[in-house]
């Protein structure tokens, strides 16, 4: 559990983390919380030449309004995520489905950027940032760019941020009178998810007008499960939502691994898609 | 509560809930744990490890290592291999047992993923690790084996080509009429196999040694994060040829080890070995990867099991055939472990016949050994199982089925079929307390109407009535089991001249709070306080004589023997007393520590002037030597049989597979309780790990050999966030195989829940047509369990 060597830097400045990036190219590896990186780096799984601590840089911890828009910052801790009253009130999704990330002490330490870089699509945050359509925003040479949260997933911990950006806020549109649900499946209560659904829920008039559904560990990617957001439209009962809720794992291709299998992973999207759905639309 | 261990002293500690003496420093970690030593010059030691279950190795070359910095020497298997015997496995249990070579580093083959193949020395740990990539290995793959049954047909590949077989050996045990005679007469047979998946112990503090050279008088010492001290020392000169006298072994504070520390292991060989080699200090400390692959495992068995019973629900007979996975090597017990479960299939119940067998199988993978209850949990597993099919076939009521088979209370003492003489137990009196605790009829009802009105989640209600026999051992009955040892255990009472009290045990502690119940039992023999009392374990040194900590052995013998040494302590101060007092010792009356005479209680002398006393030796009778110091050993004459009964109520989610344990009750009668909050936590420690077989944890290869489940990431070792709250109790019916009437409770817990938690998950899927999901009981085995059962 020792790492293999390599370099430190701590920036003082997100200006700074960037030049460190570009010049070590596709060797360095940003560490924020650490949570992900640091076991990956004792158990030898990753050997990057240059470690680039962005623990320091300030301004880029916390939460503020932006118009109908929550400005969650890369280093704010899940912790902080949890008990900001700003996402409590406007993003309840993301502070509900922070609570069940690992366990006190890593949800002390570990970001809500450095989750979403990282990328796992067993990681829980990701489907819930997709879920409520948010924006992610790297900093790079040129300045800054934001990315779509449907864009920024590209593969198996990859993400479209270039080797020389950093992310630094995550975007979330307001989602006041959305109802929402976590539903995540897991072991233990320290384990991944063998599968999460996030469900985004809006009525009107006693149906469904609106639904949105993230899925975690589904796939090479965080998902959304489009066929059954489509078919929740217009849902006016717990009949309609199984029945919905029956496309979840359309276009998922669910891998296998110690924790599950692919057919099993399917059956729980469903499941749990009807679940989440119902709880979110307060039908359940 | 235990009138005979506070006969002679005041009675105030034994039976009560002292918070132990020992935690502030093990909590706070401001202790000696192995890898806290710090010696001067200290060397670390790191190793290369087969990344293959089963090939033969045609080339090491250490080289490279030597050439990165801070590098001091580094050995291949080959280079090692001259002054180094086998690893020793101290349990043949049969005449013609197949014994293989256990060299402490592989040198011409490798046979599980994680046996050693070379070591890397460097002046610190991360130059150590960083260097062993360096080495070059060449492997020539040989095919590996890996199901017990394919292991043992015809042309299978063989771990040990030399042995030409991969059977270990066989252990056959019949006892009253042939099974096949009784199986003739029953009116309902039932027959199940039972896997018992493999474990990672996963002791919280990995394992360590440190071992410093005194050069210049052949002398070492070896400092490790083992259970075993005192077997570990004669092992060490046995294996390396350093004489006896020359080592001195520590094990200073342990974090656990569940047996997993039970050992004797190619680390602790090769740190001393290397030490000696090179003449400097060296350490060597386990990653968690490391422990996955390399600390040994536990359970790893196939269990054919078969009951002949009346339809009345008598027991006539049973029926065991084991394959027992040895994995690639035998070490310290590995081929005991299933044999001491062998007497524990008939449990608590009454029949007429039994015959056990059991065949041991090599494996290309990391030996097997003793694991928490050590082949007890794995006979109580099958025959609550199998008690609950019984009962399902026979449409009757599980407890009722038990109650109708249990040895009665006034039956005791009482001989079973297995040929153990259970002295005491109240199997009655346990389950009518669990059973009003859990509001048994109460949670049946419940079950009745949920599964009426088709709810997705179902309960269930498992029941074990478990028994277990520790106290090991007495030493003639571990002579005819063929165990190297015997099963004693030492203690010795030093009175210091200023009052205080020093305890010696043989006994070695890792976190069971020996240090408190020493002293509890010590301040109430010797009428001191209990903060005067210092109980010294762990060090050859200090303490010389011990067969150290396992098998729930501890407290049964290892407290026997502190209570009989300071039993002998009182004896010889009071004859020092009758001196000073120039009364006779007959008129003497000890009481809190003070001897007086009956009568004239004016005339007094406290056990701590008698100890001073000694000292100076001004005044002592004639012919009495100037100590009140005792020492003694214990060999038991029985063991102990701690029994309970475990009730779990679970919910299965049959949509998802999820079970979530609802209530969990346990009424355990361990014998007297010398500290019931140390009872508690044990209890509540045994629980956890013995759910967590039920359910999560599983050591779990793919088809080349390859540990997947090497992390904690994969290798679910469930928290206090995935448990119920636990009610437990306890009756007392104290043992006769000691004075104080304990029987032991370290491995209780872990015995008793995973039959009951499994049988509560069947017992919620029965009416579906499941009659048993394999352990753990994932949620996915759980699901297509349920789905097989109603396509």
């Amino acid at each position: 559990m020792i790492p293999p060597a390599f370099e430190y830097a701590r920036p003082e400045t997100v200006e700074e983390a960037v030049r460190l990036l570009g010049e070590a190219g596709e060797e360095a590896k940003v560490l924020a919380g650490g949570q992900s990186l640091l076991p990956l780096l004792r158990l030898r799984l990753a050997f990057p030449e240059l470690v680039v601590d962005v623990g320091r840089i300030p301004g880029l911890r916390g939460v503020r309004e932006d118009g109908g828009t929550l400005v969650i910052g890369a280093l704010t801790t899940h912790h902080d995520v949890i008990h900001d009253p700003l996402v409590r009130r406007h993003a309840g999704l993301l502070a509900e489905a922070t609570a069940t990330v690992a366990d006190p002490a890593v949800r002390h330490r570990g970001t809500l950027g450095g989750s979403l870089a990282h990328a796992d699509p067993a990681g829980d945050l990701a489907a819930i940032v997709l879920a409520l359509d948010g924006e992610l925003v790297a900093a790079g040479p040129g300045g800054r760019r934001t990315v779509p949260a449907r864009e920024f997933f590209v593969d198996y911990l990859q993400t479209s941020l270039s080797p020389d950006e950093l992310l630094v806020e995550v975007r979330l549109p307001k989602a006041d009178g959305w109802g929402f649900a976590y539903e995540k499946f897991h072991r233990v209560a320290q384990s991944w998810a063998i599968v999460g659904v996030a469900a985004l829920v809006r009525r009107e008039d006693g149906h469904i007008a609106e639904a949105r559904v993230g899925l975690t560990n589904m796939g090479a990617t965080p998902l959304r499960a489009a066929a059954a957001e489509a078919a929740l439209a217009g849902a006016d009962g717990p009949d309609a939502v199984a029945r919905a809720a029956r496309s979840a794992a359309e276009g998922t291709r669910p891998g296998r691994d110690a924790s599950a299998a692919p057919d099993y992973r399917t059956h729980l999207a469903r499941v749990l898609t009807e679940r989440a759905v119902l709880t979110a639309a307060g039908m359940g | 509560m235990t009138d005979r261990a506070v006969a002679s002293g005041t009675g105030r500690e034994v039976g009560r809930s002292r918070l132990r003496k020992e935690d502030a420093r093990l909590v706070t970690g401001q202790t000696t744990w192995t890898d806290n030593i710090q010696v001067a010059g200290l060397l670390h030691l790191a190793v290369l490890r087969s990344p293959m279950a089963h090939a033969r190795v045609t080339r090491v070359d250490v080289a490279p290592a030597l050439e990165r910095p801070g590098v001091l020497a580094a050995f291949s298997g080959a280079d090692l291999a001259e002054g180094l015997g086998s690893l020793p496995c101290a349990w043949p249990v049969t005449e013609d047992i197949v014994l293989p070579d256990h060299p402490p580093i592989a040198v011409e083959e490798v046979r599980y993923a994680g046996d050693p193949v070379a070591v890397v020395v460097a002046r610190d740990r991360y130059a150590a690790a960083d260097a062993l990539e360096a080495i070059d290995v060449d492997y020539e793959p040989l095919p590996p084996v890996l199901d017990l049954e394919e292991a043992l047909a015809e042309g299978a590949p063989l771990v040990h080509s030399d042995k030409g077989t991969n059977r270990c050996y066989t252990w056959p045990l019949a006892t009253g009429e042939s099974f096949a005679a009784v199986r003739e007469r029953a009116e309902v047979t039932v027959r199940r196999r039972y896997h018992q998946q493999r474990l990672i112990p996963n002791a919280m503090e990995p394992r360590a040694v440190v071992v410093t050279p005194l050069a210049a008088s052949g002398e070492y010492t070896v400092y490790s994060a083992t259970q075993i001290p005192h077997i570990l020392r004669i092992m060490l000169a046995t294996v390396t040829g350093i004489p006896e006298h020359k080592l001195r072994v520590v094990a200073p504070d342990v974090g656990g080890g569940f047996g997993s520390k039970l050992q004797v292991y190619g680390e602790e060989v090769l740190a001393l070995a290397v030490a000696r080699r090179l003449g400097r200090p060296v350490k060597w400390t386990e990653s968690r990867s490391e422990g996955c692959l390399a600390t040994h495992h536990g359970r790893g068995m196939i269990q054919d099991i078969e009951v002949a019973a009346t339809r009345e629900g008598r027991l006539l007979g049973l029926k065991v055939d084991l394959l027992a996975d040895m994995g690639a090597y035998l070490m310290l017990v590995t081929p005991g472990i299933p044999i001491l479960g062998a007497f524990m299939y008939p449990a608590i119940y009454k029949m007429d016949s039994y015959e056990f067998n059991c065949t041991g199988v090599f494996t290309t993978r990391t030996p097997t050994d003793a694991y928490r209850g050590a082949g007890r949990p794995e006979a109580t597993f099958a025959i609550e199982r199998i008690m609950d099919e019984l009962a399902a076939e026979l449409d009757l009521d599980p407890v009722e089925l038990r109650r109708r088979n249990w040895i009665r209370h006034e039956e005791f003492p009482y001989t079973t079929i297995a040929g153990l003489t259970y002295d005491s137990g109240d199997y009655e009196a346990a389950t009518a307390k669990a059973l009003a605790l859990f509001d048994y009829d109460g949670l049946r009802a419940e079950q009745r109407e949920r599964a009426g009105r088709g709810d997705p989640v179902r309960l269930g209600i498992g029941v074990s009535t478990f028994t277990e026999m520790c106290g090991l051992a007495p030493s003639r009955v571990l002579r005819d089991l063929r165990y190297g040892a015997g099963g004693w255990e030492a203690a010795s009472i030093r009175m210091l001249p200023t009052g205080k009290v020093e305890v010696v045990t043989g006994t070695s502690p890792h976190g069971q709070g020996h240090e408190t119940c020493w002293s509890q039992i010590a301040a109430d023999v010797l009428g001191v306080p209990f903060e005067d009392v210092e109980v010294l374990h762990g060090d050859t040194r200090s303490s010389p004589q011990g067969m150290d900590t396992y098998g729930s052995r501890s407290l049964a013998v290892g407290g026997e023997a502190v209570h009989r040494a300071a039993t002998t302590v009182v004896d010889k101060a009071r004859k020092v007393a009758a001196h000073l007092l120039e009364a006779s010792e007959q008129d003497l009356e000890f009481r809190e520590g003070v001897f007086s005479v009956k009568g004239s209680p004016e005339a007094r002398r406290s056990i701590q002037e008698i100890a001073f006393e000694a000292f100076t030796n001004h005044d002592l009778p004639d012919g009495v030597e100037p100590s009140i110091n005792a020492e003694h050993v214990v060999d038991p004459e029985n063991f102990s049989f701690p029994h309970g009964t475990h009730l779990c109520a679970v919910e299965v989610d049959t949509e998802t597979g999820l079970t979530r344990i609802r209530s969990y009750v346990c009424v355990d009668d361990v014998g007297h309780v010398v500290n019931p909050m140390i009872v508690e936590g044990q209890v509540h420690g045994g629980l956890a790990q013995g759910i967590a077989q039920a359910l999560y944890e599983e050591a779990v290869y793919d088809d080349e050999g390859n540990l997947v489940s090497g992390s904690m990431a994969e290798y679910l070792v469930p928290s206090a966030a995935d448990l119920p709250e636990f009610v437990t109790d306890r009756t007392e019916t104290p043992a006769s195989s000691n004075a104080l009437g304990v029987k032991g409770v370290g491995e209780a817990g872990t015995i008793a829940s995973t039959p009951a938690v499994v049988n509560a998950v069947v017992d919620a899927l029965r009416p579906l047509g499941v009659h048993d999901v394999r352990m753990p009981c994932t949620p996915e085995r759980v699901w297509r369990a349920v789905r097989e059962a109603t396509a």
